[in-house]
């Protein structure tokens, strides 16, 4: 049990810091390329704005999902 | 980091760390975590109409990726999170109306304070009476809780459910993922009540939706978190879309802040099946005082949080 349970935590923290070099990476991408534009959308055309918010988290939310469930499988599959 | 949009100098790790804690907390017991959000974002500067704004956004992201885990789980009763959305956007309306009448009438914090200490405390109160008479009550099944077993959910309040169940007003709704048979206007008046919740007290209100599903429609707790964060996407978009267009969401902080709960939601999506239903209503119990001492401490000291 206890063995499992190191493995099921070396795991997690090995998906950890692959996923913060993932996102570290996402957030200069999104901020240098979408920032400007977002801001400009949000001054200027505030009913775009709203739509394009709301398509951008939700797109987020499922892109990062399956990165998750992936390498959960991934470092699961190998841990085992 | 600066953020364009709100004018807000903010660290992107910060929001991160704050997105994976409350994405723990949505994706296990089914809440937006706005009790939390919205001071973390005040802390670091973010303006009121902004953290209320950004933190749905944020709460839109999180939903969709716990929704999804919790339906891999079987904890999703899709027809039943459509119809309550209907519910909860018509009781958000009027929430926030009631909000506008207080403002004119000048005493909206005072009775808003009062209103969420009262229902806060009466929520914890409840909750943790049941689910620790039912604890005492029941022998738990063992393993992992999700499929059909999830289903099989013991309360101490379920004699008061089942009469709930009874009242026959048509037109009756047969919700075969949840093995609950009731009336329609039975689910839209607890969808509006949380929805009014909402626009009333702020966030998504899954305080108060999350219990009355279990309590009043008598839905299984696993499926009653899942359900609850699917109603979520579709309320919180919503909300999210009537900020954005009066200037009141940072989509790029939501975004960053999401990274975080991304993850955080999955782990408490998963979390779920090693817990009864009872053990997940008593470890909720914390959540609803955890905002009754933010207001109590706003009224206080006046210092919003």
């Amino acid at each position: 049990m206890k063995k499992e349970t190191a493995k099921t935590l070396r795991a997690f923290l090995i998906e950890l810091v692959i996923y913060a070099v993932l996102v570290v990476g996402y957030f200069f991408l999104v901020l240098h390329f979408l920032g400007e534009w977002l801001h400009h959308l949000e001054t200027r055309h505030r009913y775009t704005y709203g739509g394009v918010a709301i398509l951008l988290i939700i797109g987020q939310a499922v892109v990062l999902e399956n990165v998750t469930t992936l390498l959960l499988r991934l470092l699961r599959g190998r841990s085992e | 980091m600066f953020f364009p949009i709100s004018g807000a100098h903010i660290s992107p790790i910060y929001l991160a760390v704050i997105g994976f804690f409350i994405g723990i907390l949505g994706g296990f017991f089914g809440v937006g975590g706005s009790f939390i959000a919205g001071p973390a974002l005040r802390a670091v500067g973010l303006d009121w109409n902004f953290a209320v704004g950004t933190d749905l956004a944020h709460i839109v992201g999180k939903s969709v990726v716990a929704a999804k885990r919790h339906r891999a789980l079987g904890n999703v009763d899709l027809k039943l999170g459509l119809i309550m959305a209907f519910g909860t956007i018509g009781g958000a309306e009027v929430g926030a109306q009631l909000i506008q009448m207080l403002k004119r009438a000048g005493n909206v914090n005072l009775v808003v304070s009062v209103v969420s200490i009262a229902v806060y405390l009466s929520i914890s109160t409840f909750m943790i009476w049941e689910s620790r008479k039912t604890l005492s009550q029941t022998r738990l099944p063992g393993g992992t809780v999700k499929g059909a077993k999830a289903k099989h959910d013991p309360s101490a309040f379920k004699h008061v459910t089942s009469g709930i169940q009874r009242l026959r007003i048509p037109p009756m709704i047969t919700l075969p993922a949840s093995g609950v048979t009731i009336s329609l206007w039975i689910i839209l008046l607890v969808a509006f009540v949380g929805g009014l919740f909402s626009g009333f007290l702020g966030g998504g209100a899954g305080y108060i939706r999350m219990p009355s599903m279990v309590y009043v429609l008598g839905i299984p707790t696993h499926l009653a978190v899942g359900t609850d964060l699917f109603e979520i996407i579709i309320s919180a978009s919503y909300g999210t879309f009537s900020h954005a267009i009066k200037g009141n969401v940072d989509i790029l902080i939501a975004l960053v802040m999401h990274t975080g709960a991304a993850l955080g939601a999955q782990i408490g999506a998963i979390s779920t099946q090693y817990f009864a239903g009872p053990k997940i209503r008593l470890a909720f119990v914390p959540l609803p005082l955890i905002g009754a001492v933010i207001v109590i401490y706003t009224l206080m000291t006046g210092h919003k949080l």
